[in-house]
């Protein structure tokens, strides 16, 4: 089994969802971060100074799925997640050793 | 199912009903009715032995009591208006601060409304007015007649008041403590300035006892000189300086008092950690909420329509509508001045600064405005809001001093512009016998470079006198108590460490402690099952 951690715009978010429901992803866990990468930060102005911003909101989306689903999961998030302007972010992807679901005990790939 | 019908308890109860309708209309036809008002407010109204009969001088004194009490309505009702100015100020100093801090400049902000008022009738009101001489309009007032005074080549100067302590001395008095509800309203405005100057790293007991200082003895020493009858405002009849020292609503008594010793303050507490790099430029921090802060500039502008017109101590002065719309005016005009100021110089009509702009022309026409034009009203308006992004970048970039709020710049700078703006736009409409000198106030530019001069002095009074005594105040309790929180309270937020409560507390922050589930909550309803097995099933 292979996490496969997504960095993503926070408005690309739905579009995601909708995408990987299509082919079957049923669930994930989504959280908001902060980050920076090449899309360099902003200028925010109070009164009569200024401030560099170079913490961006960003929102990191997690998946667990089997071994086989993993480059057509990665695909289809790539294709909803991507706009073609420097920020559009980046997906990881690493090894799981186990997978446990709470409510039954199960484990392995029926818990996914 | 079928509802049997009690016939008997219905029919008692219609008769009831149409009986108690029938005692109403018949009561609504007796009673004498006046919808449209002309019946209400008779000669019978007047106070006369024999009602309605009044003799001539019943009537006169029927109207001469009534000319008070339209003042003291007046007076009391521009008062409340003021008191709620205090909301305004605490809404624009948190909103333009941190979350992290928002408890404490909220507790400061409500605590100097406590601890002002209190002070102010311990001391402050009798130094600043025990010696005035009396409020005509306001009734007599005549046990303020203790002044004291020094006399110097041949001439009276006023330098303090004595009577009045703890409304003592003749003062317990609805003239009086009419006076007293205006005056203090006023006072904890010039207090409550410092608060926003010296947020999120000032220690909650030093600034208590600033609450104390400028209540007691700070603000009423300055104010007793221009309103209480002292030296300031003698200097017409002392050295025919126009008419002597002039601040109508206190652009200088209030809030060049407050900006000057949040100028003091500043400088003693030192800058917010992060303000400034290592090469000096400064950092924006930014508030945390603006549309309480644009909420808070709206609150002020609605107060200062009691702040300014109430001066006149007179609802019979009608002076009073000019007042308003020259406040009105010189605060849009300062609010669009330093948004087009802005709009030009960053590309941005930048909102804090816009609403700085407004406060500033208000500031700014405080001293003024009885004396002035509304044309004369614009212009002081739209120099006021230059003037304070002047003000505050060179406070931040070259004096490189942490005020977070501006509030030297929209108080301090523009206060002090205000008096001085009195001197050359006062037009000659108003202020006959004004401090004791006959004939209408008049400015440099409407041939009265003597007023000018005088204003002159009192701003350099109270630039002088105000600073030094409030750094002196602050070095001392900086010696001793400390004015400053700790660095690791100032980085993690001083809500905790100085108020003990946060302002924002997320509720995801807080576990549930072990709760017993009322009964009305039982997925079963059987109700007085609190036990365990219970508890589970309902998912707690």
């Amino acid at each position: 089994m292979k996490k496969i951690e997504a960095i993503i715009r926070p408005q690309k978010v739905e579009d995601v969802k909708n995408a990987l429901a299509d082919i079957g992803i049923k669930g994930m866990t989504i959280a908001e971060v902060r980050g920076f990468g090449n899309q360099k930060g902003f200028i925010d102005h109070f009164r009569v100074s200024e401030v560099y911003v170079s913490l961006l909101p960003k929102m990191s989306l997690s998946i667990v799925v089997p071994d086989q689903q993993v480059n057509e999961v990665v695909d289809v998030l790539m294709d909803a997640a991507q706009t073609g302007e420097i920020g559009d972010g980046k997906i990881f992807v690493s090894s799981v050793e186990e997978v446990y679901r709470i409510r039954t005990g199960e484990q392995g790939e029926e818990a996914i | 199912m079928h509802r049997r019908v009690n016939w008997r308890k219905a029919g008692w109860v219609t008769l009831l009903s149409l009986f108690l309708i029938g005692v109403v209309c018949a009561a609504m036809a007796w009673a004498a009715s006046d919808p449209s008002g002309t019946a209400t407010g008779t000669i019978s109204d007047v106070t006369a032995k024999v009602a309605g009969k009044p003799t001539m001088d019943e009537i006169a004194t029927q109207v001469g009591h009534n000319t008070i009490s339209i003042n003291f309505v007046w007076v009391l009702l521009t008062g409340f208006l003021v008191m709620f100015m205090q909301a305004g100020f605490a809404l624009v100093e948190t909103g333009f601060t941190r979350a992290k801090n928002a408890a404490h400049t909220m507790a400061m902000n409500m605590v100097v409304y406590g601890v002002g008022v209190l002070g102010f009738f311990l001391t402050g009101y009798a130094l600043m007015f025990g010696g005035v001489g009396g409020v005509a309009s306001l009734g007599g007032c005549t046990a303020l007649n203790h002044e004291l005074t020094v006399n110097l080549f041949g001439k009276t100067f006023g330098l303090i008041g004595l009577n009045g302590f703890a409304f003592t001395g003749g003062t317990y008095d609805v003239g009086c403590l009419c006076l007293f509800l205006f005056q203090v309203v006023f006072m904890d405005a010039a207090a409550t300035i410092p608060t926003g100057a010296m947020a999120e790293r000032w220690k909650f007991v030093p600034f208590c006892l600033w609450g104390l200082f400028c209540s007691m003895l700070l603000y009423p020493l300055f104010g007793n000189w221009v309103w209480g009858g002292g030296w300031l405002s003698q200097l017409g009849t002392n050295f025919a300086l126009g008419h002597g020292y002039i601040d109508f609503a206190g652009s200088s008594v209030v809030h060049a008092c407050g900006g000057i010793a949040a100028l003091a303050g500043i400088i003693v507490l030192g800058p917010r950690i992060g303000k400034f790099r290592k090469d000096g430029t400064p950092v924006a921090i930014p508030g945390h909420n603006l549309p309480m802060a644009v909420l808070g500039v709206f609150i002020l502008a609605f107060g200062w329509f009691g702040f300014n017109p109430g001066s006149t101590l007179s609802g019979n002065d009608l002076r009073i509508s000019v007042v308003a719309v020259n406040t009105m005016l010189a605060s849009c005009a300062g609010m669009l001045s330093a948004m087009l100021y802005m709009w030009a110089t960053t590309k941005k009509p930048d909102l804090a600064m816009s609403g700085n702009g407004c406060l500033a022309g208000l500031v700014a026409i405080t001293a003024p405005c009885a004396f002035v034009s509304p044309f004369g009203a614009i212009i002081i308006g739209l120099i006021s809001g230059l003037i304070v992004i002047w003000v505050a970048q060179g406070v931040e970039w070259k004096l490189k001093l942490d005020d977070p709020v501006g509030a030297v710049a929209v108080h301090g700078a523009n206060g002090l512009w205000g008096v001085i703006s009195l001197g050359l736009f006062a037009d000659g409409t108003y202020g006959d016998k004004w401090n004791g000198v006959s004939g209408t106030v008049r400015g440099l530019f409407y041939g009265d470079s003597s007023q000018f001069i005088a204003q002159l002095i009192g701003a350099v009074t109270c630039f002088v006198v105000v600073f030094g005594l409030s750094y002196l105040f602050f070095k001392i309790i900086d010696a001793t108590i400390g004015m400053r929180v700790s660095p690791e309270a100032e980085l993690m937020g001083i809500d905790i460490p100085e108020i003990g409560a946060l302002a924002y507390p997320r509720d995801d922050m807080y576990s549930m402690p072990d709760v017993v589930i009322p009964s009305k909550v039982s997925s079963h309803g059987n109700g007085n099952d609190h036990s365990r097995r219970n508890r589970d099933k309902v998912g707690v």
